[in-house]
């Protein structure tokens, strides 16, 4: 089922609800089931996300090298929460458990773009890229 | 000339994309003729990205190269460091299972087996499945992913097992904080991952694998499925493996984002396209894993291991190491050092010349308060532990664990409650729910660290006591080692717990 979802959330953005009857048809599940599986993994989304998805990392490693300050500062440079998206639709900002770029920390990923030793700087440049 | 660049996701995220593009720009723009090679990473992340040049007289390293370094690079006018192998950090390594990352263009199948690539499938192609395993277990080879069980006794029970079909399936959802080694091999050798499943396929008779790839590596997944299809296409898998007449073939499925689904069972749950959930023990994997049929799991860096193991023989292997940890561990050096990236040593090394001697310190120059060894569920050692050596049982004796040997340091700035309560707190955003003492212990956690960052002393044993409970009554590792990071913090650093205390009263 992981693959299917990965390929909706591709194509839309997020898994639309009305997936979920054609998805559990198709696998011979219950439509609760695939709701069971998109609800479980952080990834999979349910509304869309906003044009860009900004991970910042909130592991130790990034943690060590003051990753805490700089997502507290981002998040309230952009006055939103975890997950929120910012009020122009052009960035939502989403914690992630190690990108595995410990010794180049804090790491981010703008979309599928990996950034290693972010300070506030590079971030804003970043963000600045993304329209936020 | 020869140039080159690393593609390896760190050397990308220090900017090594663009310094490859002003290269080719440049050298367009000169009129000269330069081959761009995008190989792993040498593992030296302070010098990325380093780029290596070779005019002919062999490979001289640079680093860290920014895209305005680019015309002096071509002008020989850069400062540089020499070959990589004189670098003090390189030079001290025993490199095994890393031995061809960062030398060779990754997804190059010729450059793969002209650096020994495939020696060990085409020796392990000429034996049983008895001799297979038996080599792996006189290899001494042990779990890399961080429970350290003995590869071969694991392979020898899935050879034993009837069935109509067995699995290999390869963890690569490495979610500790402060690993990269799966993703640096998967980015920078991926056929030594490929040859390695194919042996342990060849071996225990499977005839099909996966990888469980985490879907926070997008630059990996790239490189595996890229180098699947050139496997495929090349015959080192399929129907016919290297004209030998036996089958294994394998695919990239892509994790989506769930930490728990890096502990076996709950990856075997993902993998069916259920909910991450762990499964209780028994029954083994091993005996009923993937579909219900038996399954070898095992960590990328165990099986990327076997093709050494087999090209060079298990006693080659065996002589390294340490009592029952043998052979070599890839040690990756993270957060506040100097010298960060990936260490591959024999298992001996006292923690202290890792921290102070090899990583260099921290970055910051501040004195070091702790060590995190063995991820986000791996013990705080403080310096008074220091001496103790690499290993297994080393680390167990000292409450602690080495897990994937990711080494994460902190200077004196640390807040060690802090930390204490970022681990529950993480266990309890990634705990799959089964079992009470991480769903509900880990919350209670939280609230009861804070209760004593607010002054309550009498909050203390009642932590200790939760971690007593976590630790029994867990199903699987999140819940039962959380209470390592928790406690380690509380009983080395207890002025973090106390001093709050007092200012509040």
């Amino acid at each position: 089922m992981l693959p299917i979802l990965h390929a909706i959330q591709a194509a839309f953005g997020h898994v639309p609800s009305t997936a979920l009857g054609l998805i559990a048809d198709a696998l011979n599940v219950t439509k609760a089931e695939v709701h069971g599986v998109i609800s479980f993994y952080h990834d999979f989304r349910e509304t869309p996300a906003g044009r860009h998805v900004v991970k910042i990392c909130r592991a130790e490693a990034c943690q060590s090298v003051g990753a805490t300050g700089l997502a507290a500062e981002t998040l309230a440079k952009l006055g939103v929460d975890w997950h929120e998206t910012t009020a122009n639709g052009a960035v939502t900002v989403e914690p992630v458990y190690c990108l595995g770029l410990c010794a180049c920390g804090p790491a981010v990923m703008v979309d599928d773009k990996v950034v290693g030793r972010v300070d506030e700087a590079r971030m804003n440049a970043l963000l600045a890229e993304a329209g936020a | 000339m020869k140039i080159y660049v690393p593609m390896d996701s760190a050397a990308k995220a220090l900017g090594a994309d663009a310094v490859a593009e002003a290269i080719v720009a440049e050298a367009a723009r000169r009129g000269i003729n330069v081959e761009l090679v995008r190989n792993g990473t040498r593992g030296m992340i302070w010098l990325e990205p380093l780029v290596e040049l070779d005019a002919g007289e062999g490979r001289k390293a640079f680093g860290p190269v920014t895209v305005d370094d680019v015309p002096a690079l071509l002008d020989g006018t850069l400062a540089g460091l020499g070959p990589v192998e004189d670098i003090p950090f390189f030079a001290r390594q025993t490199r095994l299972t890393f031995a061809r990352c960062g030398v060779i263009d990754p997804l190059d199948l010729a450059d793969y087996q002209a650096h020994g690539g495939l020696g060990g499938l085409r020796r392990a192609l000429a034996m049983t499945g008895e001799e297979i395993i038996a080599e792996v277990t006189d290899s001494g080879l042990r779990g890399r992913g961080g429970a350290g069980f003995p590869t071969g006794i694991k392979w020898n029970t899935v050879l034993g097992a009837v069935a109509d079909q067995k699995y290999i399936v390869c963890n690569a959802d490495e979610g500790d904080s402060g690993t990269f080694a799966d993703r640096m091999i998967m980015e920078g050798d991926p056929f030594t991952l490929i040859e390695g499943m194919a042996i342990a396929g060849i071996g225990v008779g499977a005839t099909r694998g996966y990888v469980y790839l985490r879907s926070e590596y997008p630059d990996a997944i790239k490189v595996m499925n890229a180098a699947v299809r050139i496997a495929r296409e090349n015959a080192v898998l399929g129907a016919d493996v290297l004209g030998s007449g036996k089958a294994f073939d394998m695919e990239i499925r892509v994790g989506a984002g769930a930490y728990v689904c890096g502990e076996e069972t709950s990856l075997l749950n993902s993998l069916e396209g259920k909910r991450g959930v762990v499964r209780a023990k028994p029954p083994l994997p091993a005996l009923e894993g993937f579909l219900g049929k038996p399954t070898v799991v095992n960590n990328v860096i165990s099986l990327a291991t076997v093709p050494v193991i087999f090209e060079k023989g298990a006693a080659h292997y065996a002589a390294f190491g340490l009592g029952r940890s043998k052979g070599t561990m890839p040690i990756q050096i993270a957060g506040n050092v100097k010298f960060g990236g990936l260490f591959e040593t024999a298992f001996g090394m006292p923690l202290g010349t890792l921290v102070n001697d090899v990583a260099g310190g921290t970055a910051t120059g501040r004195p070091v308060k702790a060590v995190q060894v063995g991820g986000p569920l791996g013990a705080y050692m403080p310096s008074s532990k220091f001496d103790t050596p690499f290993g297994y049982e080393e680390f167990d004796g000292q409450g602690g664990l080495i897990g994937h040997a990711g080494i994460v340091v902190f200077d004196d700035t640390a807040d060690m409650l802090g930390m204490a309560r970022f681990a529950m707190e993480f266990c309890a955003v990634e705990s799959c729910g089964k079992c009470t003492p991480c769903r509900i212990g880990s919350v209670r956690g939280v609230e009861t660290i804070d209760r004593i960052a607010r002054g309550d002393a009498d909050a203390i044993p009642i932590l200790t006591d939760l971690c007593e409970t976590m630790k029994d009554g867990s199903l699987c590792a999140l819940g039962g080692f959380t209470p390592f990071p928790v406690m380690s913090a509380l009983t080395h650093f207890p002025d973090d717990f106390a001093t709050t205390k007092e200012a509040a009263e």
